[in-house]
């Protein structure tokens, strides 16, 4: 995977991860161009597309797109599940979750992804296995909070 | 939609916009973030937010730098530049912070720290220098949280040159008690392998190990490492295939645990990544690929669960079906699957079938055919995603029966389209398609018409540039006369209308075809009427400059007619003024050319329009020149990238003192070497406090370690890693290429006739048959009748000079003579006193008592085909013979054209009919006999018919020994005998055992010399000398050179990836150039390049890796040393860039010239 991007209806991005080196002006470039290509498509049209030199994967969650940019020979659906698995780890830590969870709470969103994806890699895949992981690093948050006034 | 989708929609919430109900205790917006996010909600402008923004900035600024801010305000700090970063501000002072928090925070403080570093920094940032130590430390901690997130950090990104300091602590963790930590440490490592595969090359083994992990979670890590390992040599992990088969077919089967499982499929993404490995492992290889038919069936049949993890899997699976050796059973099936697809109402399985049918109708045709309507349903289809894919799918099965159907519906996508990169590459597959099959001219000029008009200035170049080459080559058949009497009408009416709308490089095409070919139509118009549509081109504002110059050069071919004149002297009149000066000189050139008649028809004659320029790209007549040049001591071409670069590397220097661990006069010695010698004040004044002495010293010494470790340093970064790191993401996607093998195999099923879909509308089922005819099988378009190939003349020449096809030998010969002429013309004044330019191992006599020469220079490097003029007729059969020998004779007028190798009947001395190869060769002595040696060359051997010399060259492994031999044909011994080589860029020394007194009658004599290079010279002269006696006559001496070529001392050097990779780094003279890829049936085209310069240069394949080769060899340089070179080659795009380095500064320029020489030879 190149990169990931969430954003909202409005255009506004909500999280951005890259996994290949670009510079800022190559990133905000292509995170405003492929915001308003996407913006500009129909709900029913297909989540694929060939844009420029990449293949982008994505998918609209409420108010929410997610967006992935892939290798070639990478498997389209098989991301589309990625960003889906990732939904439901964000739905399952904050509980229900919505825009707004993200968008207050996004470096746990940030910890939760690099958890799921590893430099770009789907690197543990169990639901239950990644929660964990985040929680324990958690727990020491809270322990933490409570014992510093 | 899926239904498991739709349910989790369902639950979440209504996600509206911010009215803050949900959750509001998560939401902490009593929290700084929180009021700077509800702030920005509440702005109405853009203006406004960047003026709160900045605010908020210059706060954070603040307080980062105040001594009083806590560690744990800092992580609410390093939170808010987050978010400032996010929404496109920059807060670069906030970075140098993260990295303190990662060092010196808590935990939950480093792990924001981390967060932070990971996002603002990149790979390339200095910054990340001051994370390794940090990174070290957390690795070696006992808290499993912060080995976590080191490692996580690690795999994101990590210096390249700082990845030995962690390698052996992240290597440790591969038998960490805990199985998240293993699979962290596994991705690591694959990480280290994409940017540094050198760096991780010695833990192999331990791969295999995580492969075997009873964890089935860092097993899965594993096979990344894997899929890129098999990926770049599959030939290698072939004992792989056994285990990665069970490994799937225990996925499959369920064997692994319920935690895998997502949606009730096991393990989806391991089964992904298997079949993916799968797809590597059984390409091209029948015996491999047998192993695995099974779980491929099993897996495509126990993926059936409608949903789309499911797809997801038999996506893959057909995609590994059509990529390993076929078996017809599984082809039919994958065959079926694509069926289901492209059937799908769902629009993602749409796209995926049509993709996938796009990509295996390049091995059969009929696939496409059951699924015409559904095709012609998708090309109206409302998403233009879907509408592209179509056409991609079209240009696939375009024939010439289809060809007009399918280019119309690709220009009506195009005139609809907005979107420069699907333009661009849409214009240049209909260029594509109707040159290749196109039915006739009007529609082939019309189509094109159309590229350029739609195309505008946005497509490619080449386009143009091989429409017109296809005007001006072919012979000057009616035919051909035809097309372009064709294109000149069209251009002309098109002209007469509105001209605004056309783009600029469509005019300049139009004004190149004007001029060369308007005189086709000459006589049925008035002569005047292109030029004054020229010149009214001219006078249009929207007119470029450069198609300014395109029209006025149009003109100077056409102003043969006093109308035309006078029209010229107008325009001439306008623009010898223009500020513009290559206009201005256009202008001169119009004005002048069209007042003087002659010289015109010299510089432009009418004939020569159609003749074939040769063009030597590698600029191969300026040879001679470059090397006198070089001799002479200046400096070698750099390249502007190459220029470019070492400016920026000189940058890196300054910026870069952290790390540097050599005293400063050290790396500046370096870079006064670098720059070959020259000393500019501005060096000098660098190098602080070293005086140029020193310098001068030390590049004398030649001391290698001490100075080369300073280049490692300041050079390492954007070194030799860097282009493997670049190769190794964007790799070459493999899959994607067709087996010819499939074909054949094709179920008969599926060769239908065209329109068998359920009951389409005659609309859709006239479209099907005219964009699916000749798909069918043999008999359909037998009936039709239509089978006929294309014209002939629309092919396109094959881009590259690598096949140069029958038709293009063709034009050749029958321009040869016209050409001929021209060259003539234009080099007779030269040839009246002739110099001899010579070429790599040719000898050239020079006889004393000839004074009056002719001139013939061999074509076999490339260089221009210069011919004497008295000797054009019967240049063909000399010719050729030289060629072969690789020499260049200089024939004294007296004898006409021979040579005692091929014309002996002629030859007035019959004697000279001995000195052949093979009794030659007898006279080897018995120690050179078993090593390669050149062919024999003839010295000189036509002054004296009683004397012959020749010379040979044996490669020995530490020197180059020339051998000349001696052959006396008369029956007197020749006495007095003293041969003398001499030659100042050579080292020659004598090593026939007594110096060489007499030559008996009838004998022959060999004297060897051992010769090594000075220094590193493109070719160098050998001029030699023979006095000899006869028997009561007068010494006589016969004089003679020899050239000698670099490659002539080039010797393979055989050294290990790893002793490459350090000297690559030590050496500081390089060179970086993209050469032509040789391109043969059998092999890739990497390996064909490598294995011809290997031919012809003696060089050793290092490795090969991919895409990328490293090659080494050395030069002959003193006694029993040599001077290594090392090439790394990369193949990108359609060319091979190569990259030279080596201790000496000629080396790499030299050996750039023979390799570039070398493959155009192939």
């Amino acid at each position: 995977m190149q990169f990931m991007l969430l954003f909202s209806r409005q255009g506004k991005l909500r999280l951005q991860k890259w996994y290949v080196p670009l510079s800022d002006k190559e990133r905000k470039k292509i995170s405003r161009d492929l915001v308003q290509t996407i913006l500009a498509r129909k709900p029913k049209m297909c989540s694929f597309l060939e844009w420029r030199d990449l293949k982008i994967v994505y998918k609209r969650y409420a108010s929410l797109y997610f967006c992935c940019a892939v290798e070639d020979q990478d498997n389209e659906l098989i991301t589309l599940e990625i960003i889906h698995r990732y939904v439901e780890l964000l739905d399952k830590y904050f509980g229900s979750v919505c825009e707004l969870d993200i968008i207050f709470n996004f470096e746990k969103a940030y910890f939760i992804l690099d958890e799921f994806l590893l430099g770009g890699e789907a690197q543990e895949t169990s639901k239950k296995n990644v929660l964990k992981a985040i929680e324990q690093a958690d727990l020491l948050q809270e322990v933490r909070l409570h014992t510093d006034p | 939609m899926s239904d498991v989708v739709e349910k989790t929609l369902s639950a979440l919430p209504s996600l509206l916009s911010l009215d803050s109900q949900a959750g509001p205790g998560k939401l902490s917006s009593s929290s700084k973030l929180g009021n700077l996010i509800k702030g920005i909600t509440e702005l109405t402008s853009k203006h406004e937010e960047e003026k709160l923004i900045k605010k908020e900035l210059a706060s954070l600024k603040e307080q980062v730098a105040s001594p009083n801010t806590t560690m744990r305000q800092m992580k609410e700090i390093m939170v808010r530049a987050i978010y400032c970063e996010m929404l496109g501000y920059q807060a670069s002072f906030s970075y140098i912070h993260a990295i303190k928090l990662a060092q010196q925070g808590s935990v939950l403080e480093k792990r924001v720290g981390y967060l932070a570093v990971s996002l603002f920094l990149k790979e390339t940032d200095e910054f990340l220098l001051l994370l390794v130590n940090t990174v070290l430390k957390d690795l070696q901690s006992t808290n499993l949280i912060e080995v976590c997130m080191a490692l996580t950090v690690v795999s994101q990104m990590f210096p390249k040159d700082m990845i030995p300091a962690i390698l052996p602590v992240v290597e440790e963790k591969l038998t960490h008690p805990k199985e998240i930590i293993r699979r962290k440490a596994v991705l690591a490592l694959y990480k280290f392998y994409l940017i540094a595969p050198n760096q991780v090359q010695h833990i192999h083994s331990k791969f295999r190990k995580a492969l075997c992990d009873k964890d089935p979670g860092v097993m899965t890590a594993s096979l990344h490492i894997y899929l890129q390992l098999i990926k770049e040599s599959p030939e290698s992990y072939k004992d792989l295939t056994g285990s990665m088969v069970t490994i799937l077919r225990q996925v499959v089967g369920g064997k692994l645990p319920l935690d895998f499982n997502y949606h009730s499929v096991p393990a989806p993404w391991l089964q992904i990544q298997l079949l993916r490995i799968l797809a590597y492992l059984g390409k091209e290889d029948q015996g491999t690929s047998e192993v695995m038919y099974d779980v491929l069936e099993e897996s495509l049949r126990r993926a059936e669960m409608n949903h789309n993890i499911t797809y997801a899997i038999l996506y893959e699976c057909v995609k590994t079906i059509y990529t390993v050796h076929p078996k017809s059973q599984l082809l039919e099936k994958a065959a079926e699957c694509i069926g289901n697809f492209v059937l799908s109402p769902k629009i993602n399985l749409k796209y995926l079938g049509l993709k996938a049918l796009t990509y295996v109708v390049q091995q059969d045709a009929n696939l496409a055919l059951p699924h015409q309507i559904t095709i012609i349903e998708c090309l109206d289809h409302s998403d233009v995603i879907i509408k592209r894919e179509t056409l991609e799918l079209l240009f696939r099965i375009t024939n010439a029966q289809n060809v007009t159907v399918i280019v119309e519906k690709m220009l009506e996508f195009l005139r609809l389209t907005s979107d420069d990169y699907s333009t661009i590459d849409l214009v240049g597959k209909v260029a594509e398609l109707a040159e290749k099959y196109a039915p006739d001219n009007v529609w082939f000029i019309q189509t094109m018409n159309s590229v350029f008009s739609l195309g505008g200035d946005v497509m490619q170049p080449d386009i143009p540039n091989n429409f017109l080459r296809l005007l001006a080559e072919g012979v000057d058949s009616v035919e051909d006369r035809q097309l372009r009497l064709f294109a000149v009408d069209s251009y002309v009416s098109l002209l007469q209308g509105e001209t605004a709308k056309l783009p600029q490089r469509f005019l300049q095409v139009i004004s190149w075809v004007l001029g060369e070919y308007s005189y086709l139509r000459e006589e049925d118009s008035d002569p005047g009427s292109v030029m004054r549509l020229l010149a009214r081109l001219l006078d249009q504002r929207h007119t470029s400059t450069e198609t300014r110059s395109w029209v006025l050069g149009a003109m100077t071919k056409l102003c043969s007619s006093p109308v035309s004149v006078a029209l010229a002297r107008d325009v001439c009149e306008r623009y010898s003024g223009s500020l513009n000066t290559v206009l201005r000189q256009r202008a001169q050139e119009l004005m002048i050319l069209s007042q003087d008649t002659k010289l015109r028809a010299s510089v432009l004659p009418a004939e020569g329009r159609l003749e074939s320029l040769e063009v030597d790209s590698s600029l191969s007549f300026l040879d001679g020149y470059v090397s006198e040049a070089l001799a002479a001591g200046a400096a070698p071409y750099k390249s502007p990238h190459q220029r470019q670069e070492e400016l920026v590397q000189e940058k890196a220097l300054s910026l870069e003192p952290y790390g540097l661990s050599l005293p400063v006069s050290l790396s500046s010695c370096s870079i006064t070497d670098r720059l070959t010698d020259r000393q500019s004040p501005t060096l000098l004044s660098m190098s602080s406090g070293l005086s140029g002495n020193s310098t001068e010293l030390s590049h004398k010494e030649g001391s290698t370690a001490l100075k080369l470790d300073g280049v490692k340093r300041v050079w390492g970064k954007d070194g030799y890693l860097a282009q493997q790191q670049s190769a190794g993401e964007t790799p070459i996607p493999q899959v994607e290429l067709p087996s010819p093998l499939l074909s054949p195999q094709s179920p008969p099923s599926q060769t239908q006739k065209p329109s068998s879909g359920p009951e389409p509308d005659q609309e859709k089922r006239q479209l099907a048959s005219s964009l699916f005819v000749g798909l069918g099988s043999h008999n359909s378009v037998c009936l039709m009748g239509r089978a006929e190939p294309a014209p002939r003349h629309f092919r396109r020449k094959p881009r590259g000079e690598s096949s140069s096809g029958a038709s293009e030998g063709s034009s050749d010969s029958s321009h040869s003579s016209r050409s001929a002429a021209v060259d003539n013309l234009l080099l007779s004044n030269l040839l009246d006193t002739t110099t001899v330019a010579s070429e790599g191992g040719a000898a050239t006599t020079t006889l004393q008592q000839t004074s009056q020469r002719t001139l013939d220079h061999t074509t076999s490097n490339g260089s221009p085909h210069v011919e004497g003029t008295e000797q054009r007729v019967e240049a063909g059969g000399p010719l050729s013979l030289i060629r072969g020998n690789g020499m260049v004779a200089v024939v004294p007028p007296t004898h006409t054209r021979t040579d005692p190798q091929t014309q002996p009947d002629l030859h007035p001395a019959p004697a000279l009919e001995r000195p052949r190869d093979l009794p030659l060769t007898s006279h080897l002595p018995a120690e050179l006999s078993g090593l390669a040696r050149s062919e024999l060359t003839t010295l000189c051997s036509d002054h004296d018919p009683s004397l012959a010399l020749s010379a040979c060259r044996v490669y020995k492994e530490d020197a180059l020994v020339l051998l000349v031999f001696i052959s006396n044909n008369t029956d007197s011994t020749l006495h007095q005998m003293a041969l003398q080589l001499t030659c100042k860029e050579l080292e020659i020394s004598c090593i026939s055992g007594s110096p060489l007194k007499e030559v008996k009658g009838h004998s022959v004599s060999v004297c060897l010399h051992t010769v090594v290079m000075k220094r590193a010279s493109v070719q160098v002269e050998l001029a030699g000398l023979l006095s000899y006696q006869r028997p009561l006559g007068q010494p006589q001496a016969a004089q003679f050179s020899l050239s000698l070529s670099l490659k002539h001392f080039l010797r393979p050097l055989t050294v290990s990836t790893g002793d490459y990779g350090k000297m690559w780094l030590s050496f500081s003279h390089d060179l970086k150039q993209n050469l032509r890829l040789v391109t043969t049936e059998h092999q890739e085209p990497l390996t064909a390049t490598l294995d011809a310069l290997k031919g012809k240069l003696h060089l050793h394949i290092v490795d090969v890796i991919g895409s990328e080769g490293i090659v080494a060899c050395r030069l002959l340089q003193g006694q029993g040393q040599g001077q290594p070179c090392l090439l790394h080659c990369r193949v990108h795009a359609d060319s091979l860039a190569v990259w030279l380095r080596s201790p000496v500064p000629e080396l790499p320029d030299s050996l750039l010239y023979h390799c570039q020489k070398a493959l155009t030879e192939t």
